[in-house]
Order: structure tokens, then sequence, then C-alpha cells
């Protein structure tokens, strides 16, 4: 099992009061799976994609990526999985802006360590997969979203990462653009790449292989299609 | 592999701290002006200081290895401290003649006056009062290292007749004889008349000034004129280098017998050597050295707060790249790394620009006036390190805070 979730709750705490974000998730996502987190706005969707991202840590329970638990781990060790094991991508894109698109996939890899005669290869490649290969000196400001979010999947691509986590891809695209981002996350999946992504839209979840749907920080169902 | 990481960011780090700097060049200049005028300030002092100090060094250095003087007042004295000295007993023509009497290691003696800011006329001609006037004896220009260009220097013959008889530098040569031969023409000195009987040696500039500015009388005419009441130098050249501690040891012995001091009173007189001269200098010096110190510590000061302010507004506005770099791996240590290394480059560019400007400009002052200037490898190096140590200081603060982020809120920031 790639992802085992147990009993994890996550509590904001905002003043005196207590926000319970996610309240006892149990959780398997195998290698290779195409999930797709869907729910009403505040339901905990953001909540639980930034702990299976290494970058927040549950109130309780506990969260064992590839067989070791992620729980108790510190920021260093943290930081290093979010590097090796994770790709995230972001409804906003977060790309550096003065940075051009090879030096923005080649920023995972920088946290790394990979040598500079390496790492230009592999962000060259990376952006190839993407159809971005004659991009690669553009700066996001001279790029459209849809090239721009491109960029960003081949930088959460570039270190070869057990878990692509996409935060409502495609929600500041056009329809045509975000459904050439979907067939994108299709080939990654079908290239063997495991992929969780959060949305609202029901077409954008029909891609996946299975639809997990939360309320209140609940999973209401979770179905295979 | 640490290591390896650590080198690969680093170079990465330069690169961001450059294109931050690139992109934002006035801003970036405007935090560095107080680096750079501290930095210049500094630099163009000490390259002035320095200049100075090597030409005086070289100029007490010629005065002869071997030669020392014997003054009633210490070299540097203030005005309220010369007061201490004053009821010290004058040093005499009697005390030259026992020192040549009674001093084996004594090859020559010269007792000498002077007097400062002369005026010299010839004909309807007539120098600055940038002038100095010098009583001496036969040896005087031997003991000062002053050559005889023509004609001749005075006799003894001279001295014991008191003759109104005159040998001037080069200075005075060119101001009042520019086409014409100075020997055996009549000058007013100080409004008194002297035949030019020799000229003397162009010696170039001394103590950052002319040296050779210089009309040189017979002694006994000086003290007939300007009055006996005074207290005259003395030069000493010892029979050799080796000779000289023996040489003033002899002339401590002598003096100290014919001004009858106690035995286990201190002297109440003084030797100067090259090395008291020397030291003499460098003790002025320091004063304005220090003085520079302080300045620049305050400038510096500045501009380390100018830094660490816009390396937090800098901060503020790069929130999300932070949170970028956190969400793709980035350790906290890294941030921190990053945005160090961005003050100090900020800093030691600052840095570097101040040397430039102010090794240029102290090497313009030298080129237009007579303060020679000197290149102050030292300090240039430590400028350097000075600066990269203000971005340390500065930058750990918002560097700090960067690497404390939280990176979800971090990658929310607007
Ligand atoms: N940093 C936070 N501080 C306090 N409350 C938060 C924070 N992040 C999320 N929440 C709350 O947790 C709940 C779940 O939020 P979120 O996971 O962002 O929902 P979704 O992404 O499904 O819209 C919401 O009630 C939200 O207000
Ligand atoms: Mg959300």
């Amino acid at each position: 099992m790639m992802i085992e979730l147990k009993d994890i709750k996550k509590d904001y705490h905002l003043g005196l009061e207590t926000v319970h974000a996610l309240r006892s998730i149990n959780l398997n996502i195998d290698e290779n799976e195409y999930v797709a987190i869907m729910g009403p706005s505040g339901s905990g969707k953001s909540t639980l994609m930034n702990l299976l991202g290494c970058l927040d840590t549950a109130t309780e329970g506990t969260y064992c990526l590839n067989g070791s638990d992620v729980s108790d781990m510190n920021d260093d060790n943290l930081a290093e999985i979010r590097n090796r094991e994770i790709g995230f991508v972001f409804q906003n894109f977060n790309l550096l802006p003065r940075a051009s698109a090879l030096h923005n996939v080649e920023l995972p890899l920088i946290y790394n360590g990979t040598p500079s005669s390496q790492r230009h290869g592999l962000a060259a490649e990376a952006l190839t997969k993407v159809g971005l290969g004659d991009r690669m000196q553009h700066r996001p400001n001279e790029l459209s979203g849809g090239q721009r979010q491109r960029v960003a999947v081949a930088r959460a691509l570039v270190n070869n990462p057990s878990i692509i986590l996409a935060d409502e891809p495609t929600g500041n695209l056009d329809t045509r653009t975000g459904d050439e981002i979907m067939d994108l996350f299709e080939t990654l999946h079908d290239g063997g790449n495991t992929i969780i992504l959060v949305t609202h839209e029901e077409y954008i979840a029909e891609h996946s292989d299975r639809i997990i749907r939360l309320r209140d920080g609940h999973i209401e169902r979770d179905e295979a299609r | 592999m640490r290591l390896r990481e650590s080198a690969v960011q680093l170079k990465e780090n330069v690169v961001i701290a450059l294109d931050v700097i690139r992109n934002h060049k006035m801003r970036s200049f405007l935090t560095l002006l107080g680096v750079i005028i501290g930095v210049m300030s500094i630099i163009g002092v000490q390259s002035l200081i320095e200049g100075f100090q090597k030409s005086i060094h070289d100029q007490i250095e010629q005065l002869g290895a071997n030669v020392f003087q014997v003054q009633k007042y210490p070299v540097n004295v203030g005005h309220h401290d010369r007061d201490k000295y004053r009821n010290r007993k004058d040093i005499t023509w009697e005390h030259a003649r026992a020192i040549e009497k009674y001093c084996p290691a004594v090859e020559r003696v010269a007792p000498e006056a002077w007097h400062f800011e002369i005026v010299i006329k010839y004909r309807d001609r007539k120098t600055s009062p940038a002038n100095v006037l010098a009583g001496g004896t036969p040896d005087f220009f031997a003991n000062n290292s002053y050559y005889i260009d023509e004609g001749r220097a005075f006799s003894e013959v001279d001295v014991q007749q008191k003759r109104d008889v005159a040998v001037i530098g080069k200075d005075i040569v060119d101001a009042l004889f520019p086409f014409e031969d100075p020997i055996g023409k009549s000058i007013i000195v100080d409004g008194r008349r002297y035949e030019v009987i020799g000229t003397i040696e162009e010696l170039g500039r001394r103590f950052g000034g002319s040296e050779d500015n210089k009309v040189a009388i017979p002694l006994s005419t000086f003290l007939k004129y300007y009055g006996t009441n005074r207290s005259l130098n003395i030069t000493v050249q010892a029979a050799s280098v080796d000779m000289m501690e023996t040489a003033q040891e002899q002339v401590i012995g002598v003096l100290r017998a014919i001004r009858k001091v106690p035995p286990g009173e201190p002297n109440d007189f003084e030797i100067w050597t090259s090395d008291t001269l020397i030291s003499a200098f460098n003790d002025m010096t320091r004063v304005v050295r220090i003085g520079a110190i302080v300045i620049v510590s305050f400038a510096l000061l500045v501009a380390g707060i100018g830094i660490m302010n816009i390396m937090l507004v800098s901060i503020r506005e790069r929130t999300r790249e932070i949170g970028i770099r956190m969400a793709i791996g980035a350790r906290r240590a890294d941030i921190r790394l990053q945005f160090l290394i961005e003050a100090i480059f900020l800093s030691v560019m600052g840095g570097l620009f101040g040397i430039l400007i102010g090794v240029g400009l102290s090497q313009l002052i030298a080129l237009a006036t007579p303060v020679p200037a000197a290149i102050p490898y030292f300090t240039i190096f430590l400028g350097f390190i000075v600066c990269a140590a203000v971005g340390i200081i500065f930058g750990v603060y918002p560097a700090a805070k960067a690497s404390k982020m939280d990176p979800i809120t971090a990658l929310r920031y607007e």
C-alpha cells in the first residue's frame, strides 16, 4: 500500500474556537491509482491534500507513506519527502515569476543536490514530456495559463515522485485548456504515476478511477468507477 | 552528499542574489549607499594616511640612520603640554661645543635655529610666506642631508664674523631668479639684506610639502638678528650606524653633566631619532584613524539596519516564493541560507563599490594636490570582511524569519 491514513484528525484553533477540518479519516491508496477528491467548499479537501503532501502534520492519527510513518517526522525529513516523493500542482500554478520554465522545473533538483549538468537534461526531458520542449527559456508571464500549468506539471514530475497531488489544477483554466491538462494527467497515469486530484467539477472527476467525497471532514463516499 | 547539495545550492543562491539585486537596482543602490559611503570613507582616509605615512617614513629615513637631534621639547607636544617643558634650561651653542669636544663616538655636531613664515624679496620679486629661515654652522648641511648645488656653503669664517650671507633652496631660486644666476645677488630676507653665496640641490617634497623652501644663514647672524634668548636644536651625526647608541649615551652623559641634572632624575632634554619621529607620527595619525573607524562604524551600523529593513521587505514580497520552495523540498536551513547569502551579497557589493570609489577618490586627490596616496591593501581586505560580517549580522534575523514561515500560509499569500 502506498498511502495509509489511520484515524487522521486535523483541528485548527481560531482563538477559542476549534475547527475540526478532518474528523477521523481512514484511507488507503495504492500505487498507480487515479483518485479524485470531491466535496463542497470547506469540507476539508485542501487540508487532506496538505497532509498527504507532507506540508502539514495531523493533529491525531498515523500516515504511512511507502511503508514509513510520516506522522512524527521533523521539518527537515518532511522537506526531503516532499522533494523526493511528492509532486505538487496548484490551482494558481505557483511558479517563480522571474525564472524561466526550465529553471522552474530544475528547482526540485536543486534541493536534492543534483549537479547542474544532469539538472538541465532532466528538466528539459520533463518539459518535453508535457509538450513544452520549445518553450524552455520562456518566463511564466510569456506563457498562457495552460502552458504555465504544464510547467508546474513538469516540475511535479521531474524528481520521479511517488504521488502527484493536484489541488484544483484546472480551476484557473478555461474548459478547453483544462481538458488538455486532464489529458496530460491521463497520459502520466497510463505511464505508471499515482495521481490524486481535488476538484468540484464532476466532468473533471470523471477522468479518475476512484472518487472520494468529503463532507464536514468525513469521507462521505469512496467509490471506484 | 550534504556537501554536494550545499555546493549546488550555494551556486543557485548566488544566482538568485544577483538576480534580485539586478531586478531592484534602485532599491539595492539606496540600501547600499550606507555601506558604500562607510567603506569609501575608511578606504579614502586610509589611502591618504598610508600615502602620507610612507612619504614621511621615507623622509625620516633620509635624515640618515646615524643622525639624531637634541631638543628641549619632546616630539609632538601640544600647546598646553608645552608649558610643562618650558622651564627646562635652553639648549645652547655651548652644549654643542661640549658634545663636539667630549664625545668621541660623534662625527659631526651642528647647532641650528629656525624661523618660520619668511618672505624673501629680490628687486621687485617676492616669495610667498611659505618659506623658512635656518641659522646653522657649516655642518648644518651635512647633518641635514642638504647638498650644495651652485656656489658654496657658509664657512667657519662667515659664522665667526656673523656675515649676512645666505644659501637658498630651489623654490626660492625659482621664484626670485627665473632668468638670472642667484650667486652674488643681494636679497631681502624678513626685511634684512643678505648676499646669496650658494643654492641647495633640489630635495623634492617631504612631509607632504616642499622641502626646497629653506634659506640658511650663519647661526651667529641668526642670533644677532633674532636674539640669543632661545633654545637651539643640535643635530648630531654618530661616527657610524653601529655607534648610534654609544654616541647617544655619550651625548646624554655630557649634557646631564653640563646641565647639572642630579643622578636619578630624568633627562631635561630630548633625543630625537628617526624612530622617535616615526612613532610620534604614528601616534598622531592614530587619532585620525580611530576617528575614521568610529565614523565608519556608525555608517555601517546604519547601513546594516538598512540592509535588514530591505531584506524584511524583500521577504514579505517573496512570501509566495518561499512557500513554493518549501513545497518542492527546501529545508528551513536552505531558505535561511538563501536570504543570508542575499544579505551578504548586498553588503559586499556595497563594499566593493565603496572600495573602488575610495581608492579612485584618493588617487584623484593625490594627483590634484600635494597629498600623497597609497592603496591600503590590508584595509581593502578588512573592508570585505567587515561587509560580509555586516551582511551576516543584519541578515540573520530576516533570514530566520523567512525560514520559520509556514509553507501553507506562505503559498496562499497574495
Ligand atoms: N489555516 C487554517 N486555520 C483555520 N482554519 C482553517 C485553516 N485552513 C482551513 N481551515 C478550515 O478548515 C476547514 C476545511 O478547509 P479546507 O481544507 O480548505 O476546505 P476545502 O479545501 O475543502 O474548501 C474549513 O472550515 C476552513 O475554514
Ligand atoms: Mg480548497
